[in-house]
């Protein structure tokens, strides 16, 4: 039964993660005062590119076919550890948040790979870039992380999760901390503006977007749906860990009905706000994404020094 | 800095600079003949006897810093004449030489002038003349598709063009090359990713900092000026109208003027008048849709959306008012072919307040953003020296400080009527230029009301009137880039026989190579984007 729920859970993830980034375009559009697509956008999309025959490179190896499915199954897998509306999952317990972490690694070092396996000018400069931005995401994100595990004495997800949930509301500075510090991780992993433009034309421009220009078809189909898993991921991480409050603890139907429900009016307000961001910034300049991340990573270090000295009870 | 040179410009000595230039000529032994009346009126024709002599010349107008403003040739049988027009305060010179069309060669400007490094190129690739001492005597505009020594623009080069089969591709030029620990080279097009212009850019990085930047353009290259040959003068000014198609009133309104001076005809002044209010619309609108753009490149999609709105009310407005979207073929030779009733006036000065008042609020949105001011102040800094060497014209010009505008310094109808303020900005980076253009538009859209208060009555249009065989006329006016020049000459049956449009665009591109150094790679799209140049209007 567990396991099935964890199942569905994880379905339930990959499935409504394109709904997620519909619903952002429409936030952001409204916020331009334009008029958006549907909110169903995304999945139109991704069925167009599956119907697409991909184009491969003649200088294209293995790795450059094999990348959109390695870096699909990882961010799957990551999703399927992350609890979405139910704790105590059985998913949850055999893999903690650095697993998670070392999954974004593992899809992001083949995208790396896969940019400059083609050789072209642009893939290498993305994986130059993306390689730079998370050199110095990854620390700031794991000492968020480390920040939560020393409150809550554990790296696991769903533990932490329940940890929060029991000890009721609390103001902790570092939990203010480390969120604002995921917070800025997150945009800059899943290349948002300010850090990157994920809708922008210009290759020279880009970070993320550059590692796969020359994938089409099928295999971009794929990469884009890990990105909106990843983002979903993302959002999910935040809303839950720092506001569990709805998730359900009983697998009984009612509990996950408001588990359900109490995501999804999160998951809303996390990305009205995103949206707003992304609409006040104009994307920043390269150089100064380091400035940026480094601002995260002292975020998430005053957390951890804010537990240490105000609440470690000697 | 910026305050001399607008001195310079402002301050007439007793004598008028082409005398001046003439007179200093004959000291220096050169012998020259000055055509009088003049066949190139406003400007004064200098015809240099010896083709040896034509780097002196250029030395000469080094010295008295006249500016280089365009350069071209003319096939007359047996000779081949170069012309070269300067300007210096707002009085244009051109200066003529001829050589012999076996072997053609003459002493290159492009020592001398940076802006007819290119320009000389490009002649030498359509007429196979040889300029002696050229910095950079690579091809230019030609590419793969004709032969090494097919001259093109030549008469006896047939109009339809000589197929010698599949054009091989262009994988042998020999670009600029770098080397070191950790240089690396970026091509990027000429395909781009856009709706845009094809072009090439090689770029030289270490890491992402910007080493160098070689531009390859021609890829446009329509025959503009071979096509010409033989049309009649209505249609040389649609000709004329897609030289550029963002540029279509600037070009059409040049070419007319040339041909209408040609011919010595003089436009009735609602014509006149109904053509300043096309060019400033054409200004308004590119405008605006310039800083939509380089909001764009920035990620800043929200000033994008709605300086890109504000472009298309207007544009739907000269389709309502004037017939055409971008405008174009309203200008013919001898008037236009719309007038401006007393509702369309209305409707004018309404979507004028209109405009105003929400460009008012959203350059308010985007002066107090401060992420969008981190990424366009002190980005692709041109210095005001540089701008001037190159002779950057229009925006780019003036936001180093470069004050020339021909409406202003060498008006021609009807802007001999109004009075014209130039915006000028000093600090030559990406915000300056984006700064001029708001400046500009608030000038356009006072010249628009003054324009239609002023608007006489009368004929929009004149019968044409066939010039003498053989009359030439050179049209100078300040498209919504800078200033546009067209030569055009007459044949013996009243058609024409050259054609040579001098879109802004072909001065300011080597300006892009300058300004972009020092920056880094993901800095390049703003920074093109501010100065815009135009692949078409280059590639002719």
């Amino acid at each position: 039964m567990a396991w099935l729920l964890a199942l569905l859970q994880t379905l339930l993830f990959i499935a409504s993660a394109p709904l997620l980034a519909g619903w952002l375009k429409k936030v952001k559009c409204r916020l331009q005062n334009r008029r958006s697509p549907s909110i169903i956008q995304p999945y139109r999309d991704l069925r167009k590119l599956w119907r697409k025959e991909p184009i491969v490179a003649h200088s294209a190896s293995w790795i450059f076919k094999a990348t959109p499915y390695i870096v699909l199954s990882t961010t799957v897998l990551t999703a399927s550890i992350v609890p979405l509306i139910a704790v105590n999952l059985p998913t949850a317990k055999i893999a903690d948040v650095v697993v998670l972490i070392g999954f974004f690694a593992l899809g992001r070092f083949f995208l790396a790979l896969a940019g400059m396996d083609i050789g072209t000018a642009f893939g290498g400069m993305g994986s130059s870039r993306e390689m730079t931005v998370s050199s110095l995401a990854e620390p700031a994100m794991l000492m968020a992380v480390f920040t939560l595990a020393m409150s809550a004495s554990t790296t696991n997800l769903s533990e932490a999760m329940k940890y929060v949930l029991n000890t009721g509301l609390v103001l902790r500075p570092s939990f203010v901390f480390a969120m604002l510090g995921l917070m800025l991780v997150a945009v800059a992993e899943t290349g948002r503006i300010p850090v990157d433009n994920p809708t922008t034309h210009l290759e020279l421009t880009m970070i993320h977007e550059a590692m796969i220009l020359e994938y089409s078809g099928r295999h971009l189909g794929l990469i884009e749906w890990a990105s909106q898993i990843k983002l979903m991921i993302y959002g999910v991480l935040i809303v839950n860990i720092f506001f569990p409050w709805g998730i359900a603890q009983s697998f009984s139907l009612e509990s996950l009905g408001i588990g359900a429900m109490s995501l999804l009016l999160k998951l809303i307000g996390l990305t009205v706000l995103l949206g707003l961001s992304e609409v006040v910034l104009a994307k920043m300049r390269v150089f100064r994404v380091q400035e940026y991340l480094s601002f995260a990573y002292l975020l998430t270090l005053l957390g951890m020094l804010s537990h240490i000295i105000l609440e470690v009870q000697h | 800095m910026n305050e001399n040179i607008e001195l310079d410009r402002d301050t007439t000595e007793g004598i008028d600079p082409p005398q001046q230039f003439h007179i200093e000529l004959s000291n220096r032994g050169i012998e020259s003949l000055a055509i009088s009346p003049s066949s190139l009126p406003p400007a004064v024709l200098l015809e240099i006897a010896k083709p040896d002599d034509w780097g002196k010349v250029a030395a000469l107008a080094k010295d008295q810093a006249w500016r280089w403003v365009a350069g071209w040739a003319e096939d007359e049988g047996n000779r081949l004449s170069v012309s070269v027009c300067l300007e210096l305060r707002g009085a244009y010179l051109v200066l003529r030489t001829r050589t012999d069309a076996q072997y053609p060669s003459l002493p290159s400007h492009a020592a001398y002038f940076v802006s007819a490094d290119r320009s000389e190129r490009h002649t030498h690739d359509l007429f196979g003349i040889q300029f002696t001492g050229h910095p950079d005597p690579r091809r230019w505009t030609r590419h793969q598709a004709w032969r090494g020594d097919d001259a093109p623009l030549r008469k006896s080069f047939p109009q339809e063009g000589l197929s010698h089969g599949q054009t091989p591709p262009d994988n042998e030029y020999p670009f600029f090359k770098a080397e070191g620990h950790g240089v690396y080279e970026i091509p990027v097009g000429p395909v781009h990713a856009g709706i845009i212009e094809p072009g090439h850019f090689r770029f030289h990085a270490v890491g992402e900092s910007l080493l160098n930047l070689e531009e390859r353009l021609g890829y446009v290259h329509k025959g503009i000026e071979k096509i010409a040959e033989g049309r009649s003068p209505e249609s040389l000014a649609r000709l004329a109208g897609r030289v550029s198609g963002d540029t279509t009133v600037g070009h059409a309104f040049a070419a007319c003027l040339a041909m209408e001076r040609a011919a010595g005809m003089e436009v009735p002044p609602r014509a006149a008048f109904i053509r300043g209010l096309l060019a400033e619309r054409e200004r308004v609108a590119n405008h605006l849709w310039d800083m939509a753009a380089i909001c764009n490149d920035v990620g800043f999609a929200f000033a994008y959306y709605q300086f890109g709105r504000l472009r298309e009310l207007w544009l739907r407005d000269n389709l309502a008012l004037f017939g055409h979207r971008l405008l174009m073929d309203r200008i013919v030779p001898g008037g236009v072919t719309v007038d401006v009733p007393l509702a369309a006036a209305e409707k004018i000065r309404q979507s004028i307040k209109i405009l105003r008042l929400e460009f008012s609020d959203l350059v308010t949105i985007h002066d107090q953003n401060s992420s969008l001011e981190d990424r366009l102040v002190a980005a692709g800094y041109l210095k005001p020296e540089d701008a001037q060497t190159l002779g950057a014209l229009g925006f780019v010009g003036r936001a180093s400080g470069q004050s020339f505008d021909v409406r202003k310094h060498s008006p021609y109808p009807p802007y001999d009527q109004l009075t014209v303020k130039v915006p000028l900005e000093s600090q030559g980076d990406v915000a300056s230029r984006f700064w001029v253009r708001y400046k500009e538009l608030w000038v356009a859209l006072k010249l628009l009301e003054q324009l239609l208060d002023k608007l006489p009555e009368g004929e929009i249009a004149i019968p044409w009137q066939s010039p003498p065989p053989g009359a030439e006329g050179l049209g100078v006016v300040e498209g919504w880039r800078g200033e546009i020049l067209s030569y055009v000459r007459f044949a013996e049956d009243g058609k024409i026989s050259r054609y040579y449009p001098r879109d802004p665009s072909i001065i300011n591109w080597p300006a892009l190579e300058k300004l972009v150094l020092g920056n880094i790679v993901p800095d390049f799209p703003v920074c093109n984007k501010s100065v815009n140049g135009s692949y078409s209007g280059n590639d002719l």
